[in-house]
């Protein structure tokens, strides 16, 4: 049995201007240990994937289809069922970690809550336990400065804090939401190092969702790749940025400028991200799809299985460059 | 060359080739409060208030200073509201047609208020919009001004200043004037801080955009948003306030009169039985009020879309 | 060949107050950017990288002259900007523009796009007439991407990439000569950075433009510019053409970058070498003594501490700010 199982997840938000469909049919497995990315721009829907599956949602949103972890229903959880297994089983962080540190609690008080409340021990153990967690982030002298306030840490220092926080209750799924978009590269390579040893010294599964490919392609052993709230493609990370066999992927691949590479002109893709309140009919990229069919903009693509990937798209594999 | 051009093919299919016009942000803001429905019954209120205050003196059968000495005595029961006499409204203690003194006690209360609010949004946008842009020294000095002036209890000087110089509109305006603009001034200059740290204005000062041009076309624009709403919050504040100043008699001059004077002087024979003399000022006093609140409040929420 | 712009150890402070201090207690000095010098020939692209806090943003709005300088020089053709009064400064500043990072903050929403574009063309030549105006404004529009007939729309109806070519159209309206971009591409997504990158290439070749072009993306930067000066809190660590300072860069600091941006490639990332910088920058307000790279510096000597390290040009316009620099790959570039 997968860890975590996504089927044909929907996620509408009413507004004033009418239904947005952000999450249109998405489906995923993840396994014990396994680390996933989930890429997309902006309005792809993979944050709200990732917030559905933690009840996070906004107030306007709902969810419908499919979201189990380890068996257990997840969308029609009440938010005390929620809480149970919010960062016990399930832990997530965020791009600002500022968003979930509270800037009047110190962060030993904050790490100690949730251990006393989820593992029931006592405010002394479990500021034991929040040092530790703290030295295994690698924050110098953390015995001396847990007793800090989150704004008297620096960026990546704070970053380290939220992985520390959602690793107390040693939780098996972790869902790192753009963890180090807001970083410097040199702190991003650090994050990036921690994680990965996390994984291997927690066993812990990891779904890494963010738009860039680099971190990507060295953290992440299967990637799905997202568009206007729909899977395009999934596969290995190696498969996927070797053989990409979605017209979108390979375009992502290719618009990307290489430090290794002194390519000469960009390869762009044209067009704009999709309005999200306003999508096509068929295939969410046809519009700005190079190598469109006529049923693509008409018939949405069903997402097909073939060896260990899937995809969505008309065109056959053999077609896509 | 070839991605842009496909790029401007791409939109060419969505959109005929017309010139478009573009919808504004102040547009924009019109489509929702439109869409509040309180507010525009409250802006219909206003509308209805308004044209009373104009065009009601046509419709009056007694000049607002004629007294109609027939009445003198016979108050309770010759003076009570009726189609037949003309005094729609009645007559006041001194036997005065109350409809006409109503329609301009309303003109000249909504006066006071627009006014006041007026000298506000132009006066206090410029000061506050000058003293946030230009910073330092002369934003400390300039708001230095406006927290002494707003030290000084201003009631007490305006009632002075009416004790001292007689009473008259002018003085009244001029004392209203004197202090409505000084909260607007903080409140510009608050917001002229965010905006001219926005890209935007650096933009144009990196062009060479001469300060002044700065202040009018990007500072500005940018607080009117703000500015209007608070202006109609500040409408009901000045009619209130001059009432105050009326009720305790030292308001407008008799024989002209204002909404504040009116209820004065019901409250007074009220007890008497004379419930029209309270109740219609009342009436437009209060109706004017709301009005302005609640259209203050629709446009705070079609302003400013963030708590969408 | 004469450079078009030549900064000489430019320098900017701010003053930072300790919030409830006495008014006439001094305030804390913060150098933001420090005794930077480089060069930029017509038609080149000068690209500036650097982590946050590096003053790459404090160059740019200092050529531009938004904030004050405090020591140096910036000649443009021969003149000192930073040297000049208002109203001197004011013609020159034509030549200069700049494009920034959040596309739309950039532009003001009350405003048309029309009326953005135009401004500084109205500001500079006041006596030009509306359909002038107007003509100048759709050509360029059609120039970097957008339909003419969008003229009347307001900046919220555009899109990310989009507004982008609105700020560009507006910095190009008056043929300047040098264009400064500040992380023009980091807030748009992926799929339309090439676009807006691309468009910024040709028009830089096609009109003869001189560009510095900022951004922390050393991937994008080297994509876009001639040549590439890195920066560490404020100082020049090294400039060198940006192939060379890819594929043998000279100072550690560079080498410590250039290993810490991932490449898209799976198979190449898992096999390469991943020195990892420690520790984070350090405060600008107490810069470490000497060099300010020191305290992460892998080959960090005591003598380090002591003196300032001199930019050195080791040959071919390439300079290097470290003592015990030499090259090393820290990857492979091919095709």
């Amino acid at each position: 049995m997968s860890l975590l199982e996504i089927e044909d997840l929907m996620v509408t938000f009413t507004t004033a201007d009418g239904d947005v469909h952000a999450v249109n049919g998405v489906s995923f497995n993840i396994d014990k240990g396994e680390t996933l990315a989930i890429v997309g721009e902006s309005g792809s829907g993979k944050s709200q994937t990732a917030f559905a599956a933690m009840g996070l949602l906004a107030k306007n949103g709902r969810a419908s289809g499919v979201a189990r972890f380890d068996g257990k229903d997840l969308l029609s959880m009440s938010q005390r069922e929620f809480n149970k297994i919010r960062s016990k089983d399930m832990a997530m962080i965020f791009q600002d970690p500022m968003t979930s540190l509270n800037p009047y609690l110190r962060v030993s008080d904050q790490m100690a809550e949730v251990l006393m409340l989820h593992n029931g021990v006592s405010k002394k153990a479990a500021i034991t336990e929040a040092v530790r967690m703290l030295d295994a982030v690698r924050i110098p002298d953390a015995r001396a400065r847990v007793t800090m306030y989150p704004h008297e840490f620096s960026g990546g220092m704070r970053q380290r804090i939220m992985i520390a926080m959602s690793l107390l209750c040693e939780p098996r799924l972790l869902i790192a939401d753009e963890p180090t978009t807001a970083l410097d590269v040199t702190v991003q390579a650090q994050i990036m190092q921690l994680l990965g040893d996390i994984r291997k010294d927690f066993g812990t599964a990891v779904i890494l969702i963010t738009h860039d490919l680099g971190v990507v392609a060295g953290f992440c052993d299967r990637t799905l790749v997202m568009y206007g709230g729909q899977v395009m493609e999934e596969g290995s990370t190696d498969d996927i940025f070797a053989r990409p066999t979605h017209p979108y992927t390979s375009g992502l691949l290719k618009a990307v400028p290489r430090l290794d590479k002194d390519e000469g002109e960009l390869v762009t893709i044209s067009g704009e991200p999709p309005d999200m309140s306003n999508l096509p009919q068929g295939c969410p990229f046809s519009p700005r799809c190079p190598v469109q069919l006529d049923r693509c903009s008409t018939q949405r693509p069903a997402l097909e299985t073939f060896g260990d990937r899937r995809r969505a798209c008309h065109l056959p594999i053999n077609e896509v460059t | 060359m070839f991605p842009n051009r496909a790029a401007v093919e791409g939109v060419a299919d969505s959109m005929q080739l017309a010139e478009v016009k573009g919808r504004s942000l102040w547009a924009d803001a019109r489509i929702r409060f439109f869409r509040n429905r309180a507010a525009v019954i409250s802006l219909i209120m206003l509308a209805g208030v308004a044209a009373f205050a104009l065009f009601g003196g046509a419709l009056a059968q007694y000049e607002g200073d004629y007294v109609d000495f027939s009445l003198i005595g016979s108050n309770a029961y010759l003076g009570v509201p009726s189609i037949e006499t003309g005094h729609y409204f009645g007559t006041d203690s001194n036997g005065r047609d109350l409809f006409a003194r109503t329609v301009q006690g309303t003109g000249i209360s909504l006066m006071v208020g627009v006014i006041g609010a007026l000298v506000a949004v132009i006066v206090g946008t410029l000061y506050g919009a000058t003293a946030g842009y230009y910073g330092g020294r002369v934003d400390g000095i300039m708001m230095r001004i406006v927290d002494v002036l707003m030290s000084i209890p201003f009631m007490f000087v305006l009632i002075l200043m009416l004790v001292i110089f007689g009473r008259s509109i002018f003085m009244l305006f001029l004392g209203i004037g004197l202090i409505s603009w000084l909260d607007m001034a903080r409140i510009a200059r608050g917001q002229t801080l965010t905006i001219k740290n926005k890209e935007f204005v650096e933009v144009a000062v990196a062009t060479g955009v001469r300060p002044s041009k700065i202040i009018l076309r990007h500072i500005v624009p940018n607080l009117l948003g703000i500015v209007i709403v608070y202006a109609t919050l500040l409408v009901p504040n000045m009619i209130i306030f001059e009432s105050f100043i009326s009720f305790l008699g030292l308001g407008v001059q008799e024989p002209a009169t204002s909404l504040g004077a009116l209820i004065n002087e019901g409250s007074r024979t009220m007890q008497f039985g004379y419930y029209w003399q309270i109740a219609f000022p009342l009436f437009f006093f209060v109706a004017t009020i709301f009005a302005f609140f609640f259209v203050g409040d629709g446009l705070r929420d079609a302003l400013d879309p963030k708590d969408r | 060949m004469e450079p078009l712009l030549s900064v000489r150890n430019l320098s900017v402070t701010f003053d930072v107050r300790r919030p409830g201090s006495w008014p006439w207690t001094p305030p804390r000095k913060l150098h933001a950017v420090s005794e930077v010098s480089f060069d930029i020939q017509p038609g080149e692209c000068l690209g500036i990288v650097g982590e946050s806090g590096s003053g790459k943003s404090t160059i740019a709005r200092a050529v531009v002259g938004t904030i004050p300088s405090s020591g140096g020089n910036i000649f443009f053709e021969g003149h000192d900007l930073a040297n000049m009064n208002v109203s001197e400064r004011r013609v020159h500043r034509r030549d200069v523009q700049m494009i920034f990072q959040d596309p739309l903050a950039a532009l003001n929403p009350r405003m048309t796009v029309g009326e953005i574009i135009a401004e500084p063309l109205i500001t500079h030549e006041p006596h030009t007439s509306r359909k002038d105006v107007k003509k100048r404004v759709s050509a360029l529009m059609e120039r970097v991407g957008l339909l003419p007939n969008l003229i009347n729309r307001y900046p919220h109806e555009f899109s990310g990439g989009q507004c982008q070519r609105i700020g560009i159209a507006r910095a190009l309206i008056l043929n300047p000569k040098l264009i400064i971009c500040d992380e023009p591409v980091s807030a748009l997504d992926v799929s339309v950075q090439a676009q807006v990158i691309n468009l910024l290439m040709e028009l830089q070749r096609d009109m003869n433009l001189s560009m510095i072009f900022i951004a922390h993306d050393l991937s994008v930067v080297k994509h876009i510019s001639d040549r590439t000066l890195v920066l560490y809190l404020g100082r020049v660590m090294e400039t060198a053409n940006s192939h060379k300072l890819t594929t043998l860069p000279e100072h550690p600091y560079s080498q410590a970058l250039i290993a810490s941006v991932p490449i898209p490639d799976p198979v190449l990332e898992r096999a390469r070498p991943r020195p990892i910088l420690e520790g984070e920058l350090p405060s600008p307000l107490a810069p470490p003594s000497g060099c300010v790279f020191r305290t992460r510096c892998p080959k960090a000597q005591p003598s380090c501490a002591e003196a300032r390290p001199e930019l050195k040009n080791i040959g071919d316009r390439h300079f290097v700010a470290c003592p015990f620099h030499e090259p090393a790959q820290v990857l492979a570039v091919g095709e």
